[in-house]
């Protein structure tokens, strides 16, 4: 009868309460977030490319994309996995992939790629975040050591033109040895051959922009890397200006944006502490300079990235740093 | 010290939702007809219960007395009948020993001990023991014995209130500097004469300026010194704030007065205050009543023993059924089952969370982003301790310092793949000292 006594006020059902441990809010991020964030921060290289190599650069990337979204999923049915296309991260791959392959890619090396990238990048490894190496990278270095004069036949940029660019091939900026064929100007904005997501700098650095302001990426990756790159090439080029371009030409030009806002940034398969992530850019920039000055391939930073990726635990073993309150047991043990 | 407080490593800034309740006066909780007091309150040696049923009781009274050092008293929230010695629901989701007291209506004192009027001039060691005595513990969550804080055993130069209150949600500690703030001041100046200190600094987070405002005008006097605080949680965990105000780290494993640090909430501060001038025993504190689903937030003073569902009745009950119901913050609050659990000394909050907060979330695997080792605050990595966890590698967790987690939880917070990164903890820290007590045994 006490029910009735006081029906105004509701009380919850206790039945119904879920017990939990704490915390009891979250944060709003997801990995559908980040992996959002990354394909916004793309954007405006994605543009670029369209811009410079019309159309076939949208067929190239819309083939690596849907075609790397789809692989994942007929691998998931396969390996009974649940569905996980929706994350984003696999769409994020092929995009990364279509942006180290040339405009004038033929269809076969685009699912190629992309089935090289979720197969044998990521999901032999269990899927995403157990991958050690870049699933994009492993994809483009596996399909320029197996189709070199096709990996490395590029596209000359027509600005503006939808239809164009078919057969014409032109030279990467990179590939005469010593000289420059580029101007500074062009490889800034991006008229220069290359793959889609090499060609203008200027682009990728307003998605590194971005993906700094949101904290997305490590700073200490794209600044070490970068600065490397810079000090070495700069150097070597201020005492035999024969042997390779100046600083500024070798950050601007090939894939260096794109290696190390995107691709060396990585959150899976670089490291976790902000010590490590120094190391991990440091050790990209002084292997992408040696192959590039004095390495038979013209350019290097996939592989200076895949190198790093696969010391990544290493060096997140090696940079932990002392927790708080560690300095003083230690202080206190040796009195 | 300095006088610009020091910024500490990681920290999160969850949206604080303290507006529900932040206005909202502190009014006192109307006498019940039941009050069913949990005997073990505290942190400490279980105690031993001198009533039977039966008995009369006065409003004070003893009810259980200490059984060690680490160890306080528990008293009568009111006057009337011990009507059963039995077991009710417990914060932690467990039956706990308890005693009912029905209320006589005449809520007539029964303090088993007079006021010190003159304690400017009374002994430290008195002091100590009435805070004993009045059964005082660490209100802002913990519930460790007060006066074993106050007995350090190494020299202590700085007494450090706490009221930064950075947990979300929580106004009870903000309206208590507000409206009494210079029982907060007294309360300081009596714990800084026990431990032979001429002064003392109250942390208060930034949020919280009229309540800063408020102890200012009365601090000087009593040559007590406010100090506005960041706001970053968790700002209010012990060794965060000796951090942010004095500079100095707390060892792992240790306690604060490892560096010279006596730490004490300021609610706690207050019933020291009642214990010493005005002769009461610890029996009622300041409580918020907040979330979403209720019909109208707020800050109670409840006595001990008062059931939830009285509380939630205050706060004119719900609007929709909410997912949880929390002791406590959200950030590290506890979640309970039942609404017969009672509000015991360290209650600092009764808080629902509306289902839309509360989604089921699926683990999914570390896609290694680091947010977790940005925002630890003790620097350590969350992400491969739970790693080591998951793979049952306890010892691998103990050599990545898991043992200095605090619990505070900022890594699940931000975690993306919503990891339970602070459950795994938790079962981490207790696998490895189960292993440790194995050990000794030997």
């Amino acid at each position: 009868m006490t029910e009735v006594e006081t029906p105004a006020i509701q009380l919850p059902d206790a039945t119904k309460l879920v017990i939990s441990n704490s915390p009891h809010i979250r944060g709003g991020e997801t990995i559908s977030n980040i992996m959002v964030h990354v394909l916004v921060a793309l954007a405006p290289a994605v543009a670029a490319a369209v811009w410079f190599f019309g159309l076939h650069a949208v067929r190239v990337m819309a083939l690596c994309t849907i075609g790397s979204m789809l692989i994942e999923e007929i691998w998931n049915k396969c390996a009974k996995r649940p569905s996980s296309w929706k994350d984003g991260s696999a769409a994020l791959t092929g995009l990364l992939l279509a942006m180290n392959l040339s405009a004038g890619a033929p269809w076969w090396i685009c699912i190629l790629g992309s089935i090289i990238a979720i197969c044998l990048g990521k999901q032999l490894f269990g899927g995403l975040g157990y991958n050690p190496f870049n699933p994009a990278l492993v994809a483009r270095v596996a399909l320029l050591i197996g189709f070199p004069s096709l990996m490395t036949s590029w596209v000359t940029p027509q600005a503006g033109k939808w239809l164009a660019c078919d057969a014409l091939t032109g030279a990467t900026p990179l590939g005469a040895s010593g000289a420059a064929v580029a101007s500074l100007n062009d490889l800034l904005i991006g008229n220069v051959g290359g793959c889609l997501g090499e060609t203008s700098a200027i682009a990728l650095l307003i998605g590194g922009i971005y993906l700094l302001i949101h904290k997305l990426i490590k700073w200490q990756v794209p600044a070490a890397f970068i600065g490397t790159v810079a000090i070495i090439t700069g150097i070597t080029h201020h005492f035999c200006p024969e042997m390779t371009p100046p600083a500024l030409y070798h950050v601007l030009a090939g894939g260096l944006m794109i290696g190390a806002f995107f691709m060396a940034t990585d959150i899976v398969t670089s490291p976790m502490t902000a010590n490590g992530a120094l190391i991990f850019g440091f050790g990209c920039g002084i292997i992408t300079s040696v192959i590039r000055i004095w390495g038979g391939y013209p350019e290097g930073v996939s592989f200076s990235i895949l190198f790093m990726n696969a010391l990544t635990p290493l060096i997140d073993r090696y940079t932990i740093g002392k927790p708080f309150g560690y300095i003083r047991i230690k202080k206190e043990a040796a009195q | 010290m300095s006088d610009k407080p020091r910024k500490f490593k990681g920290g999160v800034h969850p949206n604080d939702s303290k507006a529900l309740s932040a206005s909202k006066a502190v009014v006192n909780a109307p006498l019940l007809d039941k009050y069913t007091v949990i005997i073990n309150q505290h942190i400490g040696a279980p105690l031993e219960v001198v009533v039977k049923k039966g008995d009369v009781v006065k409003k004070g009274q003893l009810l259980a007395k200490a059984t060690g050092f680490v160890s306080v008293p528990l008293h009568s929230p009111t006057s009337g009948t011990v009507t059963a010695l039995e077991k009710c629901p417990g914060p932690a989701c467990v039956s706990v020993p308890s005693i009912e007291i029905t209320a006589d209506g005449n809520d007539e004192w029964g303090s088993p001990f007079e006021p010190i009027a003159d304690w400017q001039n009374a002994e430290p060691a008195a002091l100590k023991q009435r805070v004993s005595d009045a059964g005082i513990v660490g209100m802002g969550g913990a519930g460790f014995p007060s006066h074993v804080k106050l007995s350090p055993t190494k020299p202590v130069d700085t007494l450090i209130l706490n009221g930064a209150e950075c947990e979300p949600y929580l106004t009870a500690d903000h309206r208590l500097m507000l409206e009494q703030a210079e029982d907060v001041v007294l309360g300081a100046a009596i714990l800084a004469r026990i431990l032979g200190l001429k002064t003392a600094v109250i942390g208060v987070e930034n949020n919280k300026p009229d309540a800063i405002e408020a102890l200012n005008k009365v601090a000087a006097k009593y040559s007590v010194k406010v100090q506005g605080l960041r706001v970053n949680y968790p700002q209010g965990a012990e060794k965060q704030l000796i951090y942010a105000l004095t500079g100095r780290e707390v060892p792992i494993g240790g306690l604060p007065m490892d560096v010279g640090c006596v730490v004490q909430n300021v609610a706690s501060a207050i019933a020291v205050y009642e214990a010493v001038v005005k002769g009461h025993p610890s029996i009622e504190r300041i409580t918020t009543v907040t979330g979403e689903p209720l019909v109208n937030p707020g800050n109670w003073r409840f006595r001990i023993g008062t059931p939830i569902s009285k509380a939630l009745e205050l706060a004119g009950g719900i609007n929709v059924q909410p997912a949880k119901l929390l002791l406590g913050g959200p950030m590290m609050g506890m979640a309970q089952n039942s609404l017969d659990v009672t509000v015991m000394k360290n209650t600092s909050g009764i808080l629902l969370i509306p289902v839309e907060t509360v989604s089921q979330y699926t683990s999914e695997p570390c896609i290694r982003c680091g947010k977790c080792v940005t925002a630890c605050p003790m620097d350590i990595l969350p992400a491969t301790i739970s790693q080591a966890v998951e793979n049952g590698r306890f010892d691998w967790a103990e050599q990545l310092n898991v043992l200095a987690c605090i619990e505070c939880g900022s890594c699940s917070y931000l975690c993306p793949s919503r990891r339970p990164l602070n459950q795994h903890f938790k079962r981490a820290k207790a696998e490895i000292m189960a292993a440790r007590r194995k050990q000794q045994k030997k």
